[in-house]
């Protein structure tokens, strides 16, 4: 590739050929302002805040859509550049709430973040401002345009990434505004609770539905026994909240600090992950011994079912019957250990601590209530809520000593802590239905072929002189793509791993916001979690989920056998489709 | 929201649909659909649309982002005489602007609205291309020109006395 | 009496007819009236064969101060221009012109200036010379639905000719040596344009036709598509075959009816004709025309904007680079050009790079259609070379500024352009002058601003309309032409500070800097125009809350001069907020305070007693 030689701020730079001047400029360790533009998204040009002075040019130049030129001089930071974004923010601030105190961003605001760091000072042009109600139809996520700066990264999100096109822009000029088709409320939109949206948000135009105050009332509330599950992803994310650097563990102090909040019981998702995978390879095994209803897909991400319900309808049959880690682990806290413990399950209140906004929306699924109608899980807090929680409550995180989670659900394999990435679930899996099939476990429980990093794998494995043809996407754009193979008969897969979210629930709409100087979703900052997971699961001695004696023990004494009765009726659902529908 | 793949657009619009699907670049005849959708209905409903989105196969997001984005769709139906005033600038520089009010005040309905009775409709245009007749406004592409505040009344109501309507 | 060939048919007629249809936006009538006219002629007993009726495209002529709304003939070879609007008219005018050999006095159009240089320029032209005509070469004078008519008069010789040479490079290189630029604004050069889009390595390209024509004061370009759709499209074959491109794609505003139909039916006998489809001409060369509809948006007119629009999207304009000429339509290399561009083509083809470039200045070649409009006497289309003076055009062609005032300035343009004051009315009109003055030669939009004109609502206006216009998607331009629009309203309503005049340009210059596309690259010019030119109507505005030209309703004061007021209580009776007190028969006084400035009482008054300030 060519060499090009420019001068950016009086110093000569080389860089190959086709780089932004963005791109050039970070080289020499000059980090140009930006809103609009995520390097995993498509160019935008809206925001105009990334300008920068190019000789020759009559204009401003986008440094983030304009490449680099032999022989180019840019200035990045000349006078003028800087009133000249200090005016576009000001623009922006002037058509926005001025409600930095008592709004849910403050202090992790990106335009908060750029109005202080460009020294805007003084509001010279204030005028009109837009108005709109807050959109709350959502179990998972709200929406609030009057913080929306147009800046279109949820649009490219949902429909780039996510391929679900739920969000679109409506009308123009001034009275553009972000929505789902017609100004649907999301719930009744095409929308799968991902939370994606809010990731990529630079504002609060998209937060989570909050869940803190009910788990703080529940909390409060003596003749409540609370029991609170955190998801595999969480240990893997949590300290960022807590500035410790991306891919810290921190298991035990998650459990200290749910225990000094007040939750009266910790257990861990992962026992409930560990019982997905020997209910679904039970199911898969069946399924393969007939021969029917293959690929198997999982249906562990909530995002990924409600996408499943209303863009593939027609592969409903193929989706596993198993409920998620998350809701298995309520339903046996409200039902097994209560038994166990003599609770009334109705003074139980389960709480999951989730990187995920659609498991908010997974908890309300009529699906999966009680015969009372009573949820079987009562709140799901994201990841960031649970951060937010720690803080309120005064706990210095980073200074908490280990706790161990409580038992009988608090033990699991090295299996259910990667569920947390991509791969992770067929990992899982391959490893007990290979053990299963062939009587002996894998030689190397290492699957890397099957870890999508990149956001979408096939892979092959020999099993008893059989192919096993699987498949891992993440990212719902990604899961198209495999899924048209499969209706196309252009390729046929046994199992198929899908999730919702970019790198897996690591990658979560939940999840922290990324600390300074990454972006969100930043690769690598999904790969330094997902190495955190890993390296728990290479540390464990457990690693096989047929292997840990308290599901054992479940299944002796309570479930009897996967597949079971009783394991249906508790640890199995099923689906149907959704309107309105999507569009492939 | 549609719950339901109940068939509502009319037969033509489903036979132009099918023909595009044939062509390359399905896609890019949504607006040529929407045009002809809203001749043949007057005005686009969200129904409509949502039926128009699946069977083109765009995300209705897509159709919405689009109908809403040009100002020739209209969302709403229209009066049984559509005033048009015409915005240009040959109109603007002749008074324009006081016809326009002459007809809110005559009304009681901005641009873009319809009177409650359903009878009158105002928008407006960006020249003619007769800007010597300005001020020119349209009342069902009926030409009236060289309009004056004071003749709006009037023009109302001769309308309504001798013109049929849409 | 001299006859008039027919150049297809080579029949003789005494006289030939043509309807015309820009005094009146009612297309569908052209066709209407053009069957009564030939039913009555009939009827009356006219032998047929000796008059030729046929409705032509716009000449875009009689807007004359006089004239009201309906359809125009001008019969030739005298050249009588009648108007009338009924059926009843028109049989008196057959009667008298036609049966009594007179000429009907009561429907005759006032033969002025600008219809006699028409008609000296294209009318007497296309009929009894062979001599150069431009864009408006045919408009009006030939059959636009007729294909015959067109290959007569002007011919698809230039798409022969291109065909037989089988060199596309030498096509390019015409064009580049006629110093064509493109007519849709921006003036980059044609040749080069088409010169970039084959440097790339994509086999499949496309050539798009721009008739959006979304400047609100504009209608060039209809003329052209309405009365003279062929040589648009033989331009366009031209370009597509110097390009390589097979596909082709017309872009019309859907406020455009009668253009649409005109250029479906052209595209259609072409495509009977061989002239488009496969193997055109048996030159072995394919190449077809699309049309897509615009849906009323001005922004569509930008060319990214326009692809999407075109793609079916939103019609939102995206980063450039890449230019369209590298990555179009769909990905691949796209050339878009203007009506008036595509419709030179064919001349230049024809008569060669040189004859054009004779044409116009030493940058600025050819000549330029433009929609006079505003205080001149007669406002409508004009093509002049190149170079001509602002004041040829208005006091020559367009005979001076109505009702005999002071002319203040032209703005030109429209939305994206200037107020050039009356001081530099002997600019002439090309690519440089123009911007060097502050303003702009746009798509080709004159508006004639006189001293009634107050150029603080001027500057507001064409605010308000891109402020509405914009797609909304860069900051500066959906933000900010709201905030300059809003500082505007404060002024014309009295409101207005001196820092605002100072807001007003810095904003001005960021909006210009760092806008996404040219819409908002440009919107701010009109205000800044008239910043520059004329500062003091604005502090006057701001400082003494005063319109000079009584054009900002909330600074006009409205008082009633005891000497004149008779007392007659009319004024009184017709207040809306009832603020006129005075008893009868004696003088009226005002209430200031309560006053809502609706003019009510001005315009009532029967003795002009109520002065407006
Ligand atoms: C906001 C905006 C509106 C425009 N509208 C038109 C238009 O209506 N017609 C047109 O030919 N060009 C228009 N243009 C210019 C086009 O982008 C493009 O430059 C032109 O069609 C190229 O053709 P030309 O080289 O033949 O002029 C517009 C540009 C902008 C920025
Ligand atoms: S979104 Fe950011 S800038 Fe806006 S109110 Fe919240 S913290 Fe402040
Ligand atoms: S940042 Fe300033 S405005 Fe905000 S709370 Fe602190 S002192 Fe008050
Ligand atoms: S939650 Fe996911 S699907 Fe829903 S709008 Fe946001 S990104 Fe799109
Ligand atoms: S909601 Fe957020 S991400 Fe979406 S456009 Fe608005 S500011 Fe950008
Ligand atoms: S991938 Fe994980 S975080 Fe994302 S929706 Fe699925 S379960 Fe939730
Ligand atoms: S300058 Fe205006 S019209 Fe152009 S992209 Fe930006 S907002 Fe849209
Ligand atoms: S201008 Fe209107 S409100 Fe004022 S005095 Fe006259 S009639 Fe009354
Ligand atoms: S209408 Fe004229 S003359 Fe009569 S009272 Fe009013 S100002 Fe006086
Ligand atoms: S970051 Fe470059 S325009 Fe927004
Ligand atoms: S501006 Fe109204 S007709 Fe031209
Ligand atoms: S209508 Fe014939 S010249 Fe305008």
């Amino acid at each position: 590739m060519k060499t090009i030689n420019l001068i950016i701020d009086e110093t000569p730079v080389k860089v190959p050929e086709r780089t932004t001047i963005m791109q050039a400029a970070e080289t020499l360790g000059i980090h140009i302002p930006r809103l609009c533009y995520h390097p995993d998204l498509s160019l935008e040009g809206a925001c105009r805040i990334c300008i920068v002075e190019v000789d020759g040019a009559r204009n401003y130049q986008t440094s983030c859509s304009t490449q680099v030129r032999e022989g180019m001089q840019v200035r990045t930071n000349s006078p003028d550049i800087r009133q000249a974004r200090r005016d576009l923010i000001e623009l922006i601030l002037d058509n926005h709430p001025k409600e930095c105190q008592t709004c849910e961003r403050d202090g992790q605001c990106e335009l908060q973040d750029l109005a202080y760091s460009l020294g805007v000072r003084e509001r010279l042009f204030e005028g009109r401002r837009k108005q709109y109600p807050i959109e709350d139809s959502s179990l998972s996520v709200i929406r609030d345009s009057e913080k929306c700066i147009l800046c279109q990264r949820c649009v490219r999100v949902c429909s780039q990434i996510q391929g679900v096109h739920n969000l679109t822009q409506m009308h123009r000029g001034f009275n553009t505004v972000v929505t789902p088709a017609f100004e649907a409320p999301l719930m009744e939109s095409v929308c799968i609770n991902c939370g994606q949206c809010i990731n990529v948000c630079p504002t609060a135009a998209f937060l989570e539905k909050r869940s803190t105050d009910e788990v703080w009332a529940a909390l409060a509330d003596p003749a409540k026994h609370v029991v609170v599950q955190i998801a595999p992803s969480i240990r893997a994310a949590i300290g960022e909240g807590f500035g410790l650097p991306p891919g810290t563990p921190a298991t035990g102090q998650t459990v200290t600090a749910l225990r000094r909040l007040g939750f009266d019981t910790v257990f861990d998702t992962n026992f409930g992950a560990d019982l997905t995978i020997l209910e679904e390879a039970h199911e898969f095994m069946q399924r393969l011994e007939k021969n029917e209803r293959l690929p198997l897909l999982t249906s562990c991400s909530p995002g990924w079912v409600k996408f499943l319900e209303h863009f593939y309808p027609e592969l409903i049959p193929h989706a596993s019957s198993c409920r998620s880690p998350m809701t298995m682990l309520s339903v046996l806290t409200k039902t097994y250990y209560a038994e166990k413990q003599s609770l009334n399950p109705e003074n139980i209140y389960v709480v999951g601590v989730m990187p995920c906004t659609a498991k908010k929306f997974e908890a309300q699924r009529p699906e999966h209530y009680m015969e009372n109608q009573i949820p079987y899980t009562d709140a799901v807090l994201t990841t960031r809520e649970l951060v937010w929680m720690i803080k309120a409550y005064g706990l210095d995180f980073t200074r908490l000593s280990a706790g161990d989670f409580d038992h009988p659900m608090g033990v699991s394999s090295g299996a259910g802590d990667i569920f947390g990435t991509t791969g992770g679930v067929m990992e899982a899996a391959l490893r007990t239905a290979v053990a299963k099939l062939t009587g002996k476990a894998l030689t190397d429980l290492n699957l890397t072929q099957v870890r999508a990093t990149e956001g979408i794998r096939e892979a092959a494995l020999e099993v008893n002189g059989k192919v096993l043809n699987v498949a891992v996407a993440n990212g719902l754009n990604n899961a198209k793509i495999i899924l048209e193979k499969v209706k196309s008969g252009e390729k046929t897969f046994h199992m198929i791993e899908l999730m919702a979210c970019p790198g897996g629930c690591i990658g979560g709409g939940g999840q922290p916001y990324p600390p300074d100087g990454h972006f969100v979703l930043d690769p690598e900052i999904l790969k330094l979690r997902a190495s955190a997971l890993y390296a728990i699961d290479q540390g464990k001695k457990l690693r096989q989920s047929h292997e840990n004696p308290y599901i054992l023990k479940l299944y002796d004494e309570y479930l009897k056998h996967p597949g079971s009765e009783l394991a249906r009726r508790l640890l199995h659902t099923s689906y149907s489709p959704r309107y309105p529908k999507g569009i492939k | 929201m549609t719950n339901s793949t109940q068939t509502i657009l009319y037969p033509e619009i489903i036979e132009l649909i099918e023909e595009c699907l044939t062509k390359d670049h399905p896609e890019s005849y949504l607006i040529c659909i929407l045009h002809k959708l809203q001749e043949r209905h007057g005005y686009l409903t969200q129904e409509h649309m949502y039926e128009v989105a699946q069977r083109l196969q765009v995300p209705a997001s897509v159709v919405s982002g689009v109908s809403t984005f040009y100002h020739f769709f209209r969302l709403k139906p229209r009066g049984r005489y559509a005033i048009s005033i015409c915005l240009g600038t040959a109109c603007f520089v002749k008074g324009a602007d006081k016809i326009l009010e002459a007809f809110r005040k005559e009304l009681g309905i901005d641009m873009g609205e319809t009177t409650k009775d359903g009878l009158f409709s105002l928008e407006n245009t960006r020249c003619l291309g007769v800007c010597g007749l300005a001020p020119v406004v349209t009342i069902n592409n009926k030409v009236h020109s060289r309009v004056t505040p004071q003749q709006v009344p009037d023009l109302l109501s001769r309308t309504l006395a001798e013109e049929p309507g849409r | 009496m001299p006859l008039i060939l027919d150049k297809k048919t080579s029949n003789l007629y005494s006289q030939v007819i043509t309807i015309c249809s820009v005094a009146t936006p009612q297309y569908a009538e052209q066709d209407h009236w053009a069957e009564v006219l030939e039913q009555r002629l009939k009827t009356r007993g006219i032998p047929e064969g000796t008059i030729r009726v046929f409705s032509g495209g716009s000449l875009g002529l009689y807007s004359q101060e006089k004239t009201s709304a309906g359809m125009g003939m001008i019969v030739f070879p005298k050249k009588t221009v009648y108007i009338f609007s009924t059926e009843a008219e028109l049989d008196a005018i057959i009667q008298t012109h036609f049966i009594e050999d007179k000429v009907h006095e009561p429907n005759l159009a006032h033969m002025d200036p600008l219809i006699e240089r028409f008609i000296s320029l294209y009318g007497d032209v296309a009929f009894f010379n062979k001599q150069t005509r431009l864009t408006l070469r045919n408009s009006g004078i030939i059959d636009p639905e007729d294909l015959g008519d067109y290959i007569v008069n002007d011919g698809f010789e230039a798409l022969a000719q291109t065909l037989e040479h089988n060199d596309p490079s030498r096509v390019i290189e015409t064009i580049n040596r006629s110093g064509l630029r493109g007519r849709g604004g921006g003036g980059y050069p044609t040749g080069r344009k088409w010169q970039d889009a084959i440097t790339s390595a994509d086999p499949v390209r496309y050539v798009i036709c721009n008739a959006d024509e979304g400047d609100p004061g504009a209608y060039m370009d209809r003329s052209t598509l309405e009365g003279d759709p062929f040589s648009i499209i033989h331009g366009m074959i031209i370009g597509a075959f110097a390009v390589g491109a097979h596909q082709g794609f017309l872009y019309i505003r859907a406020e455009y009816p009668l253009a649409i139909k005109r250029v479906e039916i052209a595209i259609a006998k072409c495509r009977a004709a061989g002239l488009l489809g496969k193997n055109i001409l048996d030159s072995g060369f394919d190449f077809d025309l699309d049309i897509r509809l615009g849906a009323g948006a001005f922004v569509c007119g930008e060319e990214t904007a326009l692809m999407y629009s075109i793609e079916g999207k939103r019609g939102q304009p995206r980063l450039r680079p890449p230019y369209p000429t590298q990555s179009g339509l769909w990905g691949h290399p796209t050339v878009i050009n203007n009506v008036e561009t595509w419709s030179n083509v064919p001349v230049i083809i024809r008569h060669g790079a040189e004859w054009f470039s004779h044409l116009g200045t030493e940058k600025s070649k050819g000549t330029k259609v433009f929609a006079l409009a505003g205080k001149v006497r007669n406002s409508g289309l004009v093509e002049v070379p190149m170079g001509t003076t602002l004041k040829e055009i208005i006091f020559d062609i367009g005979g001076g500024v109505a009702e005999g005032r002071t002319l203040k300035a032209v703005q030109t343009g429209g939305p994206s352009g200037g107020c050039i004051p009356a001081e530099l009315i002997d600019t002439p009109v090309d690519y440089d002058s123009l911007a060097q003055v502050g303003s702009i030669m746009g798509s080709g939009g004159m508006i004639v601003l006189d001293d009634q004109d107050c150029m603080v609502a001027t500057a507001k206006f064409f605010l308000e309309f891109t402020q509405d216009e914009s797609c909304g998607k860069c900051v500066p331009c959906r933000e900010g032409t709201l905030r300059m629009l809003e500082i505007l309203e404060r002024i014309t309503q009295g409101q207005g500070q001196m820092e605002d005049l100072d807001k007003l340009e810095r904003l001005g210059r960021l909006i210009q800097k760092t806008s996404l596309c040219g819409l908002g690259q440009t919107a701010p010019n009109p205000v800044l125009s008239a910043l520059k030119n004329f500062r003091e109507e604005f502090i006057i505005h701001i400082q003494e809350k005063r319109c000079p030209s009584h054009k900002c309703s909330q600074l006009i004061r409205y008082e009633i001069d005891p000497q004149k007021c008779t007392g007659c209580t009319l004024c009184a009776r017709r207040c809306p907020v009832s603020c006129i007190s005075g008893t009868p028969r004696q003088p009226h006084v005002i209430n200031q305070e309560r006053c809502i400035k609706c003019g009510e009482c001005y315009l009532v008054c029967k003795f002009e007693a109520v002065d407006k300030k």
